[in-house]
């Protein structure tokens, strides 16, 4: 497929005369890896939101493989193949890790309305699921409830469900936050592993992280970006330095 | 000329109505938009209002403008202690646990009314200077509905200039927008949501004690009546008085005008016009989205 | 983090685990043993237990939307009414043969949940609790005014019902009505269950628990709702429909609050979300209600709205939860 797997056009934002998105623009190609940083409040979960359809923007364009999704619902940017993860973790606290997967592959499968049956008669899902939670590593808790686990295991059953949902575009969102760092070790290791087909689109505070994960970074700040480039243009950019450190010119 | 007499009596009867839903449910918008507590008990309180009126009219004499007052206070002083008792619980649960909790003091409230005043229809007497009619031609009023409005309209003026003028207002209005920064700018967010329940029950009162020549006591008036003030809840928009006045006035002269025109469809009407006027803005009128 | 070392068979056997399926136990023929039982000790009782049934039955409808899916209504009784005016009416206009008639019932219910459904469940939360309200409010007017069609106050009469499979004619003593209703239970107890144990039973599961996140993960949530509210209907308006048929009288409370609000409130107290909730939640509110109510209706409200309360406070999963938590507790305490 030619063309870009995400492209983000001149999106801007407004909550009234509040606008907290300013003429935003991002593309990513297929098997990019890309991550967006910003110091807090610069309104990198708003972009997530506009960009996964929780969000109307303003104005701009937003298009996925070619396709004009920017007045699309999150239904339909997921079946044009746009997922995301939850900074916060957002999962089903009664159901277990299997079921989680089961969930998104069912609705990947088309499954999700049927009345009838079992998931885990069906051996191509079944198999599907145990690949996938051992890939993440979560294969020994799949018989596990959610709300009996662990902060750092609930981070990887997101991106569990994010694979499972076989994306062209994966959005996540501050995946390695309040992770001890042994586990954002791990995080980082699975980040590598992502197929190379799927364009990646990181958002993170943690600078290791994306620094050793992201092939190009874009700068958020106030809403607006800053600069674009491969790591090496933005850790030697002046501007970032400041932006971060708060060292100003003037004093 | 007739038809105008006819229209007018009509439009003060169903303002009155409005005007007594409306007092009602001040105080139930008011929880629900500020503390995002269900309280489907609320009407109880306007019944225990009502019924307290009745007690001090029956046992100690006391004119309807007499007890009025004393009821009312009452009541706040009822809903001031289960508010620090049982609406701890209820504050504590989720929202489905809230609806059966508060339909369950209903209950008891219900229980206790029938126990203690039986189960037959009451009113409360109309004092003697307000009752009869103001005529004027073919347009022939009740006083005292006259009054109701006059009444209910002052309170309504006064509840706005407050809101609006007073500091307490505006701390009241800071606590519903975000307690969180009302918190932290030193707002004591649970003291103010207490006080509120406790007016919110006495404005109830008042439109118990005022009300039952169109609302008659009896031990379901918790109930009767309480889906038509969820409605005008709903319909105005949670958390607005100003939406509850509104809301009231509609739905309150739709079900009179509706039932004199078109006694047919009954109050058929007036829950369908809820039913449409919800789908076309959930929040209601006044509401936030 | 690595791969285990183990093959896809087994490693497809660690994740089926994970999905708990519900298998027959001997405990699941305790509903059913007490049907018998009912039936062979306390035969001048039948009337009542078949009301029970039929409570049985209309609680599960509800525990489907409401325990699984997570649809809080406060107008279930709605759907029940209209099933029973829909099987009334059919038995007077149509025919007096029963089993079509509770397939007219469910057909009612069904359709009415359905058209509702997909008018409201757009909507979530308070919003969606004061639309079911008003709608059942509504049908109730409704009801009660159009006099010619539903006889209004006076209820719907002069019916009649036709033999059960043109042989068990319906008896005085209410055992041909028994077990109509405990065939009809068992046929829908076990919809239920497949229902439940379906991709579309967790798929509404996940949107009871967290719509956002099965909207993020491409699924029509609205549209799954409608689907579920009205198979919810269907049954309760078999409930409605039985009630029609084995007493032969349709009055205006089937469409009321009360019966909206006794539903919720078997069910809570049985439990939701479990299936077998219902099943308890029903035949002690019924049971108790029956004496109670016999006694003094006040007494009976009073000591309701008491028990309301102690559940959602200590027991918000209802007996069976308490049940399972004690259980789990006394097994912990063994280990």
């Amino acid at each position: 497929m030619t063309g870009h797997a995400l492209e983000v056009i001149g999106v801007s934002k407004s909550f009234g005369a509040l606008q907290v998105s300013k003429n935003l623009s991002l593309s990513l190609e297929r098997g990019a890896r890309h991550a967006i940083i910003g110091p807090n409040g610069a309104g990198k979960t708003t972009f997530v939101h506009l960009v996964s359809g929780l969000l109307r923007p303003t104005k701009g364009t937003i298009r996925l493989d070619g396709h004009d999704v920017t007045a699309a619902s999150p239904e339909r940017r997921v079946a044009h193949g746009l997922v995301r993860t939850f900074q916060i973790s957002s999962l089903f606290p009664k159901l277990t890790v299997a079921q989680h997967v089961g969930l998104a592959l069912s609705a990947r499968y088309g499954y999700d309305a049927k009345p009838w049956g079992e998931l885990s008669d069906r051996t191509e899902l079944m198999n599907e699921a145990a690949q996938i939670l051992d890939s993440v590593g979560l294969l020994k808790h799949a018989a596990t409830r959610v709300a009996s686990m662990a902060y750092g295991l609930r981070r990887l059953i997101e991106v569990a469900i994010a694979l499972a949902l076989r994306p062209k575009v994966l959005l996540l969102d501050e995946p390695a936050a309040g992770l001890p760092s042994g586990d954002r070790a791990a995080l980082l290791e699975l980040l590598l592993r992502l197929p190379r087909d799927m364009a990646v689109l990181v958002i993170e505070h943690d600078m290791s992280l994306v620094f050793r994960f992201a092939e190009r970074i874009s700068v958020l700040v106030e809403g607006a970006i800053l600069l674009e480039g491969t790591p090496a243009d933005v850790r030697s950019d002046p501007r970032v330095r400041t932006v971060y450190l708060g060292t100003r010119a003037h004093g | 000329m007739r038809y105008l007499g006819t229209a007018a009596t009509l439009l003060v009867d169903g303002i009155a109505f409005s005007m007594v839903l409306f007092l009602i449910s001040i105080g139930m918008t008011v929880t629900l938009g500020i503390m995002r507590v269900v309280n489907l008990a609320h009407c109880a309180f306007a019944m225990a209002g009502g019924y307290l009126a009745l007690a001090l009219v029956q046992h100690a004499s006391l004119g309807l403008m007499a007890a009025l007052p004393i009821a009312v206070i009452g009541t706040m002083i009822l809903g001031a202690v289960l508010e620090k008792t049982v609406y701890r619980w209820v504050y504590a649960t989720s929202e489905l646990g809230q609806i059966l909790m508060t339909i369950g003091l209903t209950f008891l409230m219900i229980a206790a009314a029938n126990l203690l005043f039986g189960s037959t229809l009451q009113t409360l007497p109309v004092p003697k200077p307000l009752a009869g009619t103001w005529e004027a031609g073919d347009v022939i009023l009740s006083t005292y509905r006259g009054f109701l409005v006059l009444v209910a309209g002052a309170i309504a003026a006064t509840l706005w200039a407050v809101m609006e003028y007073t500091d307490v207002g505006a701390r009241l209005r800071a606590a519903v927008d975000n307690p969180r920064i009302a918190r932290a700018v030193g707002i004591n967010v649970p003291r103010v949501f207490a006080a509120t329940f406790a007016l919110g029950c006495g404005l109830a009162a008042i439109g118990g004690v005022l009300g039952t020549q169109m609302l008659p006591l009896e031990p379901w008036y918790a109930l009767k009546y309480l889906v038509l003030v969820l409605m005008v809840v709903a319909v105005g928009g949670l958390g607005s008085i100003q939406g509850s006045f509104y809301a009231a006035l509609l739905l309150g002269l739709i079900d009179t005008f509706g039932r004199y025109l078109v006694p047919a469809l009954g109050a058929f009407l007036i829950y369908l016009a809820v039913v449409a006027l919800l789908l076309w803005r959930p929040q209601g009128l006044f509401g936030r989205s | 983090m690595k791969g285990t070392a183990s093959g896809p068979a087994e490693r497809s056997a660690v994740v089926r685990e994970g999905f708990e399926r519900h298998r027959f136990g001997w405990l699941d023929a305790l509903p059913w043993l007490c049907v018998v039982l009912w039936f062979v000790l306390a035969p001048g009782y039948l009337p009542l237990g078949t009301q029970v049934i039929v409570m049985i039955i209309f609680t599960l409808s509800l525990d489907l939307a409401l325990g699984y899916g997570g649809i809080e209504t406060l107008g279930h009784a709605a759907l029940f009414g209209l099933g029973a005016y829909g099987a009334g009416l059919y038995a007077l206009h149509v025919s007096s043969e029963p089993i079509s008639g509770l397939a007219a019932a469910a057909l009612a219910g069904a359709l009415a949940a359905l058209l509702t459904g997909a008018l409201i469940l757009r909507t979530r939360g308070l919003t969606l609790v004061m639309l079911t309200l008003a709608v059942a409010t509504l049908v109730a007017e409704l009801a009660s005014t159009w006099k010619s069609l539903t006889g209004g106050d006076d209820g719907l009469t002069g019916y009649q019902i036709a033999p059960l499979l043109g042989l068990f004619g319906f008896d005085l003593a209410g055992r041909t009505a028994y077990w109509y209703a405990a065939a009809a239970l068992a046929v829908l107890f076990l919809v239920s269950r497949w229902l439940v144990n379906s991709p579309f039973g967790l798929t509404v599961r996940g949107i009871r628990d967290n719509p956002v996140r099965m909207r993020m993960m491409g699924v029509q949530v609205t549209r799954r709702l409608v689907m579920l509210y009205a198979i919810s209907g269907a049954i309760a308006g078999v409930a409605g429909g039985l009630t029609a048929q084995v007493t032969k009288l349709v009055g205006l409370d089937v469409l009321g609050l009360g019966l909206s609000a006794n539903v919720l409130i078997m069910l809570i107290i049985g439990g939701p979300g479990r299936l077998y909730g219902a099943f308890l939640g029903a035949a002690v509110f019924v049971i108790l209600s029956d004496r109670a109510a016999a006694i003094n209706p006040f007494h009976w409200l009073f000591a309701l709205g008491l028990v309301l309360i102690l559940v959602v406070r200590f027991a918000p999963s209802g007996l069976l939860g308490a049940a399972e938590r004690a259980v789990a507790h006394a097994l912990r305490r063994r280990a």
